[in-house]
């Protein structure tokens, strides 16, 4: 993208994940001018590591009313606004043998007086829609949850933006705060090497995990702890609803339905860091067992990836039990810390986030004396076209439908054509940007089966290569870069048939390919004749590519 | 398959049990040894020198069990069956050899089937080359080579052209252009398009399709026709060199009266406990089959092969539940960065087998006098990242065999 030293704007957003597009979104219906820029990519943070649960609410109505009541009211909005991006799949809770007596007795009123629906379904009912619920169940309940997509959402979120005049600053990073008496002047920020000054009257932080360290950056700090949950991807579907444990909210209660596999988990660990967040064996370990208390067919279940995302929780700097924190939102003023034009707004949930955008949309409007509503609460968002290929068995639908000859499937697990790659590949370089297969991986399903990228990472880099959009050595990284980004989520699933595939994998890029080898062997290092003392080709050797 | 091949050689009566549907992943190439330490990603040019390094720094790793002789001739062997079943392999020198991959990198080889091996001399020299390409050949860009090789190799350019015959199809696979070119006519028309391409190059290289059964002839065809030396390019599994590969040893050892079991898998294996003979109950066959042997090799491979399986408490040799050597826990089994210079530790676990190539029991004794274990099954070994799978596998399999051999002579006749 092509941008002068300094940028304005009336509104500086920073984060891309679903608060922060949800936040581009309102502003620009309000006719104000706005700039997010994200560091990464759209919902690089909690908001692409999650269930997908659109919440009714229920799973909170005991320990956190507001929440279970802001759920409730944000799911049936988004259920009429953003149709595309949901299926109203409904929801279960199911108690088994040994949960908490009580909770399940109180349960039901506590819905009632959430204003959340909550209708008793005899378990062998229940059994008989959901075949691989445990045949020890002893209540089930029937509530509205439903299945979000939440790339779709955020990438259909922007775009909509965007076509309102918003503008998209990825791989930007804020780096400084200029202060001037009580106002920000000015944020400094690095895109692509380059050191740009963004002047805006108003910056709202919705950097999510991140929202702690650019106060600090600010000199506005506040107080947050960080927790890691780690998520569970099957390789089949188990249900076709979303099943919730019945008990004070623990680790691996939610099993979600996404397509043609199931997500289930979550953990809850206390995390210092935000860098590498990676699931382990133990978190993997651990909700299998739990979750097969309720869906025993998880105990021998292939899985094909596990992920882990960080949550901010707002309010303490260290904690014991993380479940107990409130999974409220907070929208921060800053003004007893000195600045009248800074906003942050963090925590929350996924289901809240045009809520919490609203809610810090109204605040930045105020104090630019801006009277308009805010619309998204009616307002429907618009589907887009290049953003649709991220929703399961699209990409198969659409290829039964009709194809062009010369379009061919270049991910045979998920069946997605080159058409779809060309989509996603132009509408980013239409935008300035210069899309690597990582960004590709995020719009689609390439890579999403149970063959991780193995077979399509090759061919989409040989489709991209044909097409002229790959030149030089560009291909090899991004194929590097892309499993990288995949064995993230492999490593903690390994065993069984998916050990087996791994090491397929393995044997292709690395035994044929020699990808860990760097493209050092084509150089002319010297080869061995006779063994040495000192190794030759050492880090030094494998500094450039 | 190569235990069944020189078992054979030796006279001795051999069933071989299970399919070689893995070679389908097989690249065509041998790999010996190419890189020692893995952690260092150290390259070498020697092979033996190699090996000899290895023999002093891992003197677990199952090659450093077998004597240089013994490779060599483990592979001058295996290499002279595949060539009497038609499928011809560049001399065996005493260095590794350079090849080109589908993504533009550069591998490590020792063995090169001869259809390749003019492209592992342009790699060195360099001269004008031009590579061909097949519009429709989904996994391959002859683009994608030249850019990544880039200004390494100033005269190598690409162009592409239409399958004749196949204009009208959308995704060519390679199984079918490898057929198609075994017929005169659509070679000759393919050669016609190929000609006014060539310009100056001194070499051609095309994506490997130039025939299956009659690979040889297709390549020499090639040849004649275009007056420059012609190389195959190795291309995605499941590739034509695989499969010529698999046809020529399933070839090879029924040529010389192994009697196989495609079909067939172990359901139980148990032992006389005065080690005369072992019995196989196999399945996969109507009616069933009983198998009495004096001599068992077990040479199932590892995850992707089903000689490995693993759950998420550890992992178990699949027939016997032989013990297997691997890490604590499953933690340490992968490294977090896929391409870890390292490796896996996982990838190095397997059976553990004493001086006589027989796997250990859990008792640290082997498992019985009969049994054998060879090949990527075995333990303290990573072949993907030494670049040693086929060495392994073939000189392995010599050595055990010869173990084999002498336990029957010991036993009475062979």
């Amino acid at each position: 993208m092509d941008f002068p030293g300094k940028i304005e704007t009336q509104v500086l957003i920073i984060g891309g994940g679903a608060t922060g597009t949800a936040l581009a979104r309102d502003l620009a219906l309000r006719g104000v001018d706005c700039i997010l820029v994200e560091k990464n990519d759209i919902n690089a943070g909690a908001s692409g590591r999650n269930h997908g649960l659109l919440h009714s609410g229920a799973r909170y109505v005991a320990g956190d009313r507001e929440t279970a009541m802001e759920c409730s009211g944000e799911g049936a909005i988004l259920k009429r606004v953003a149709a595309q991006t949901i299926q109203d799949t409904g929801g279960y809770f199911v108690a088994v043998q040994g949960d908490d007596e009580r909770y399940i007795a109180d349960f039901p009123s506590l819905c009632a007086q959430a204003g959340i629906a909550a209708r008793a379904v005899d378990p062998a009912a229940a059994r008989a829609l959901e075949p691989e619920l445990s045949d020890r169940a002893i209540a089930v309940f029937e509530v509205p949850d439903a299945s979000i997509d939440p790339f779709r959402l955020s990438l259909e979120t922007m775009a909509h933006a965007r076509s309102l005049g918003a503008r998209l600053m990825r791989r930007t990073r804020v780096v400084g705060f200029e202060r001037e008496g009580r106002r920000i002047r000015a944020v400094q920020v690095q895109c692509g090497g380059e050191e740009l000054r963004v002047e805006a009257a108003q910056v709202v932080n919705a950097a999510g995990a991140w929202a702690r360290e650019l106060t600090l950056l600010a000199g506005t700090p506040i107080e947050m702890s960080y927790s890691k949950g780690t998520l569970l991807v099957t390789h089949t579907r188990l249900a076709q609803r979303v099943l919730n444990r019945l008990r004070p909210p623990a680790d691996a209660d939610i099993l979600m339905p996404g397509g043609t596999v199931s997500i289930v988990g979550t953990t809850s660990t206390p995390v210092n860091t935000l860098d590498d967040v990676q699931p382990t064996t133990a978190d993997v370990d651990l909700i299998v067992a739990e979750a097969a208390r309720m869906l025993p067919a998880l105990e021998t279940m292939r899985y094909i990836r596990a992920f882990a995302g960080v949550r901010p929780l707002v309010g303490s700097a260290g904690f014991v039990d993380g479940r107990a924190i409130s999974r409220g939102y907070a929208l921060f003023d800053h003004e007893d810390q000195g600045l009248d034009n800074f906003a942050t707004i963090t925590g929350g949930k996924l289901t809240t986030c045009r809520l919490m955008a609203e809610r810090a949309a109204d605040l930045v409007c105020r104090r630019l004396g801006v009277t308009r509503p805010c619309l998204t609460a009616t307002m429907p968002l618009p589907v887009a076209a290049e953003c649709a290929w991220t929703e399961p068995g699209r990409s198969p639908r659409e290829w039964m439908r009709s194809h062009a000859r010369d379009d061919t499937l270049l991910c045979e697990c998920e069946l997605v054509p080159g058409r779809a790659v060309d989509a996603i590949y132009d509408a980013l370089r239409a935008a300035g940007d210069t899309p690597t297969l990582t960004d590709i991986g995020l719009r689609s399903r390439v890579g999403k089966g149970a063959c991780q990228g193995a077979f399509c990472a090759p061919r989409a880099v040989a489709h991209l290569y044909k097409r002229g959009d790959f030149q030089a050595r560009r291909g090899l990284a991004e194929i590097i870069d892309f499993f990288g980004e995949r064995w993230r989520g492999q490593r903690a699933v390994l065993w069984g048939e998916q050990l087996a595939q791994a090491e397929l994998t393995e044997a292709l890029h690395c035994g044929t390919f020699g990808e860990e080898l760097r493209g050092e062997e084509l150089r002319d290092v010297r080869m061995d004749d006779a063994p040495r003392a000192a190794p030759n080709a050492g880090p030094a050797g494998k500094a450039s590519r | 398959m190569a235990a069944a091949l020189f078992a054979a050689e030796r006279g001795l009566s051999c069933i071989q049990i299970g399919n070689s549907g893995g070679l389908l992943f097989a690249s065509g190439l041998l790999d010996l040894l190419g890189v020692h330490p893995v952690a260092e990603g150290r390259l070498w040019r020697s092979p033996y020198e190699g090996l000899a390094a290895l023999a002093r720094d891992e003197p677990d790793h199952p090659l450093a069990r077998v004597d240089a002789a013994s490779v060599r001739n483990a592979l001058e062997t295996f290499v002279a069956a595949l060539g009497s079943a038609g499928l011809a392999y560049a001399p065996l020198a005493d260095r590794n050899r350079k090849v080109l991959t589908p993504i533009g990198t550069v591998k490590t080889t020792f063995g090169v089937p001869r259809s390749m091996v003019a492209g592992s001399y342009a790699l060195e020299a360099r001269p004008p080359c031009l590579l061909v390409d097949f519009r429709g050949l989904r996994e391959f860009s002859a683009a994608q080579i030249v850019a990544t090789l880039g200004d390494r190799w100033p005269g190598l350019r690409h162009q592409q052209i239409e399958f004749p015959g196949y204009e009208a199809v959308p995704e060519l696979y390679a199984a079918h252009l490898a057929r198609a070119l075994e017929s005169a006519e659509t070679r000759g028309r393919t050669i016609a398009l190929v000609k006014p391409l060539l310009g100056d190059a001194r070499v051609v290289g095309f994506p490997a399709v130039l025939g299956l059964a009659r690979a040889g002839a297709v390549h020499a065809a090639f040849e004649a026709a275009l007056r420059i030396p012609v190389f195959e390019i190795p291309t995605m599994p499941t590739s034509v060199p695989g499969l010529r590969l698999q046809g020529a040893l399933e070839s090879a050892v029924s040529a010389r009266g192994v009697q196989r079991r495609q079909q067939a898998r172990v359901r139980a294996l148990s032992f006389e406990a005065d080690g005369g003979s072992a019995t196989l109950e196999l399945v996969g066959i109507p009616g069933g089959e009983r198998v009495l042997a004096r001599a068992v090799v077990l040479a199932t491979g590892r995850f992707s092969g089903r000689g490995l399986t693993a759950d998420r408490g550890g992992a178990c040799e699949s027939i016997l539940g032989l013990p297997v050597v691997q890490p604590d826990s499953r933690e340490a089994w992968h490294q977090r960065d896929f391409l870890d210079p390292a490796g896996h530790a996982i990838n190095r676990a397997g059976l553990s087998i004493d001086e006589n190539w027989r796997p250990l029991g859990a008792n640290g004794k082997p498992a019985w006098p009969g049994l054998y274990a060879v090949g990527s099954i075995l333990a303290h070994q990573d072949w993907m990242r030494a670049k040693c799978g086929s060495g392994l596998s073939i000189a392995t399999a010599w050595a055990a065999v010869d173990q084999v051999a002498r336990q029957l002579r010991g036993n009475g006749a062979g």
